[in-house]
């Protein structure tokens, strides 16, 4: 109980607010059900301007619906976010303007070139034209696709749909970025190409939730992560503070550990 | 609404018919391969152009007194317009060449042919010492039109064969007029299906509009767009918008294909620009199908079967069908059937566009149109992006 209200206290610390004093994401003790089964469960965090927050956990922990619900696609069923101020059930209009969201299927059109994938989310996002064209030259080549992007979609390789499917989700420089395992099937240059890419939204002052299965790629970018398993958070804190918290030697480590006890403790 | 974003997503989706070679075949080519295959089946069924028959002839009359009057039925039936005769020298081969569809008809000349003819110069008004004989005649039972042409054709030879010529041009008491100037009518199968064939190719639609938004909501795409400033209207109404452009493209290459193939419609120009709204219209009334066709599936494979619940009854009920009875009142609550009333009074009858009853059908189907959309807006936006 005093672990869980230590833990409580500490999701509210860390965010980095804007002028307004606002986090740019507020998550107050979300509940999300489907039948019988508690997908997040009284979750609470908040994450502010400039950062990028990494939400791990193992397959079914909860993280693509907290996605989800910050992006307006899932109502919770209790307790409330805010995504840039803005509520998630009851302002979802302001909420689409100012979020990108790179979804864990990487939905894409295959009739459609790579060029023409981004630069369609771009004029949903009433992008002026030049400049639409503008950016999206400039994200292709930091993310090295400028030779394939007048090849139909529908030809790319796993890694390339990927790059591709990040791009459309920032193409219209959104403030809040919910990329849910972006890097998944991409080759290891591909994935430095990703990183760098992130940081720069860092160094913008965009906030960014990225889920993922590798830890690497969460100690290597994420400012703060959260561990969460079975719809609740276990854990919190930079990737360096949970390390020695638990004096291992990776995040890896400390993922095993938390998720691993639980599910001793489930048996 | 912000009409740019329309204008994009129908482009977009105009790209997936141009790029996507099956939606290109389903939309494009098949209403092209389907009205030619069609036209050049039923285009020659029903004129009134000139029909040849063949006719074989086997004269038994070769030992008869009077041959003579067998050669003339000959060379007057060879003589008459329209036959081809071909000479048998036995009955079998003959029998067996008409069995065969080989021929239309096959005349047998009996034993004794010259002398019933003598018979009959001898005593023209007494019938009680003629030499009675019967032309045997056989007609290909699987051809209405030689069942019904020969038989009087080879009757007005007989007659020709005994009484000359001159017995056609008789001066008697009771003339004939003069036949007015009718044109006659000169209207194939095909006439009478085109306007139905041109509505039948506008309702593929349905299935290409459930398969896509159907694959789109599968690939995720559906639930990505709802986290942009898309709105379901906007989609829909992008959705509509290229699903019209794809049938004023059906109606020019439908019309065009059967105008290479022979069709003349009935109707002047402004009759044809008539017909281009409401085949238009009809695709809106698709687009709705296919709405409510996407929101009831789970898959695309689903989808293409659930389209065919809309398709089928519009097509047996709505389109080249001959209806009567009861298929002819269900028909009131198709709306192909609305089109095809309309593009057959335009195209067939030739009546003028401002024929309330055209007027009518355009109506209703922009009504029926209309809801269909709405009632696919609201089930697709409540069901359509789970």
């Amino acid at each position: 109980m005093i672990a869980q209200a230590i833990l409580q206290l500490r999701t509210y610390s860390g965010a980095k607010s804007n002028e307004s004093g606002e986090p740019a994401i507020v998550i107050s003790n979300i509940t999300k059900r489907f039948g019988t089964i508690t997908a997040v469960d009284g979750l609470n965090l908040e994450i502010g301007w400039g950062e990028i927050f990494g939400l791990l956990g193992p397959n079914g922990a909860g993280k693509t619906t907290t996605i989800n619900i910050l992006s307006t696609l899932l109502a919770p069923d209790e307790g409330h976010a805010l995504v840039g101020g803005h509520d998630v059930v009851k302002e979802p209009k302001e909420i689409w303007e100012i979020i990108g969201l790179c979804p864990q299927l990487p939905a894409f059109y295959p009739f459609l070139t790579g060029r023409e994938n981004i630069e369609l989310f771009g004029q949903l996002h009433s992008m002026p034209k030049q400049l639409l064209k503008e950016r999206t030259d400039l994200l292709l080549k930091k993310i090295g696709m400028e030779e394939d992007a007048n090849r139909h979609a529908g030809q790319y390789s796993g890694g390339m749909v990927r790059r591709v499917s990040t791009l459309m989700a920032l193409i219209h420089d959104p403030k809040v970025a919910l990329l849910d395992e972006p890097t998944v099937a991409m080759d290891p240059v591909s994935r430095r190409a990703v990183w760098e890419f992130i940081r720069e939204l860092r160094s913008q002052d965009k906030s960014v939730i990225l889920t993922t299965h590798y830890m690497e790629e969460a100690a290597e970018l994420c400012d703060r992560v959260g561990i969460i398993d079975q719809g609740k958070l276990i854990d919190l804190g930079s990737p360096k503070e949970l390390v020695e918290k638990y004096g291992v030697a990776d995040l890896e480590e400390v993922f095993v550990q938390r998720t691993g006890r639980n599910l001793r403790e489930a048996v | 609404m912000k009409l740019q974003r329309v204008i994009v997503m129908t482009k977009k989706d105009l790209k997936r018919l141009v790029r996507e070679p099956a939606s290109l075949f389903m939309l494009l080519l098949f209403p092209v391969v389907l009205t030619g295959a069609f036209a050049l089946a039923f285009g020659g069924i029903g004129t009134s152009g000139q029909q040849n028959f063949s006719i074989g002839v086997v004269n038994l009359e070769t030992t008869s007194a009077y041959p003579e009057w067998a050669t003339r039925f000959i060379d007057n039936l060879t003589h008459t317009e329209g036959i081809t005769v071909i000479d048998y020298s036995d009955n079998a081969t003959g029998q067996a060449d008409l069995l065969q569809g080989n021929l239309d008809a096959f005349i047998v000349i009996p034993v004794g042919f010259g002398n019933s003819c003598q018979s009959y110069w001898l005593a023209p008004f007494n019938g009680s010492t003629w030499t009675n004989t019967t032309i045997g005649l056989y007609v290909d039972s699987g051809s209405l039109i030689a069942a019904s042409v020969i038989p009087p054709l080879v009757r007005q030879v007989v007659l020709t064969t005994i009484f000359g010529t001159e017995a056609l041009t008789l001066d008697i008491p009771v003339q004939v007029g003069s036949p007015a100037l009718v044109l006659a009518s000169t209207l194939s199968q095909w006439d009478y299906m085109a306007p139905g064939i041109f509505a039948f190719a506008s309702m593929w639609i349905i299935m290409v509009v459930a398969q896509s938004l159907s694959v789109d909501r599968n690939g995720g795409l559906l639930k990505r767009m709802a986290t942009t400033p898309l709105s379901s209207s906007e989609y829909i109404i992008s959705q509509v918008a290229s699903n019209m452009v794809v049938a004023i493209l059906q109606v020019f290459l439908v019309f065009g294909t059967s105008y290479l193939l022979g069709y003349r419609p009935a109707s002047d120009s402004a009759g044809i620009a008539f017909a281009i709204p409401i085949v238009v219209l009809f695709s809106l009334d698709s687009v709705g199908f296919g709405l409510i066709t996407a929101t009831l599936s789970k898959s695309p494979d689903v989808a293409t079967g659930i389209s065919f619940i809309f398709i089928m009854p519009q097509m047996f009920l709505g389109t080249f069908i001959p209806l009567s009875g009861v298929s002819q009142a269900a028909a009131a609550f198709v709306p192909s059937s609305y089109v095809t009333n309309a593009l057959t009074t335009l195209l067939l009858r030739g009546a003028p566009v401002t024929t309330l009853s055209l007027w009518i059908d355009l109506l209703v189907v922009a009504v029926v149109g209309v809801v269909l959309v709405l009632v696919g807006i609201v089930l697709f936006g409540k069901l359509g992006r789970k």
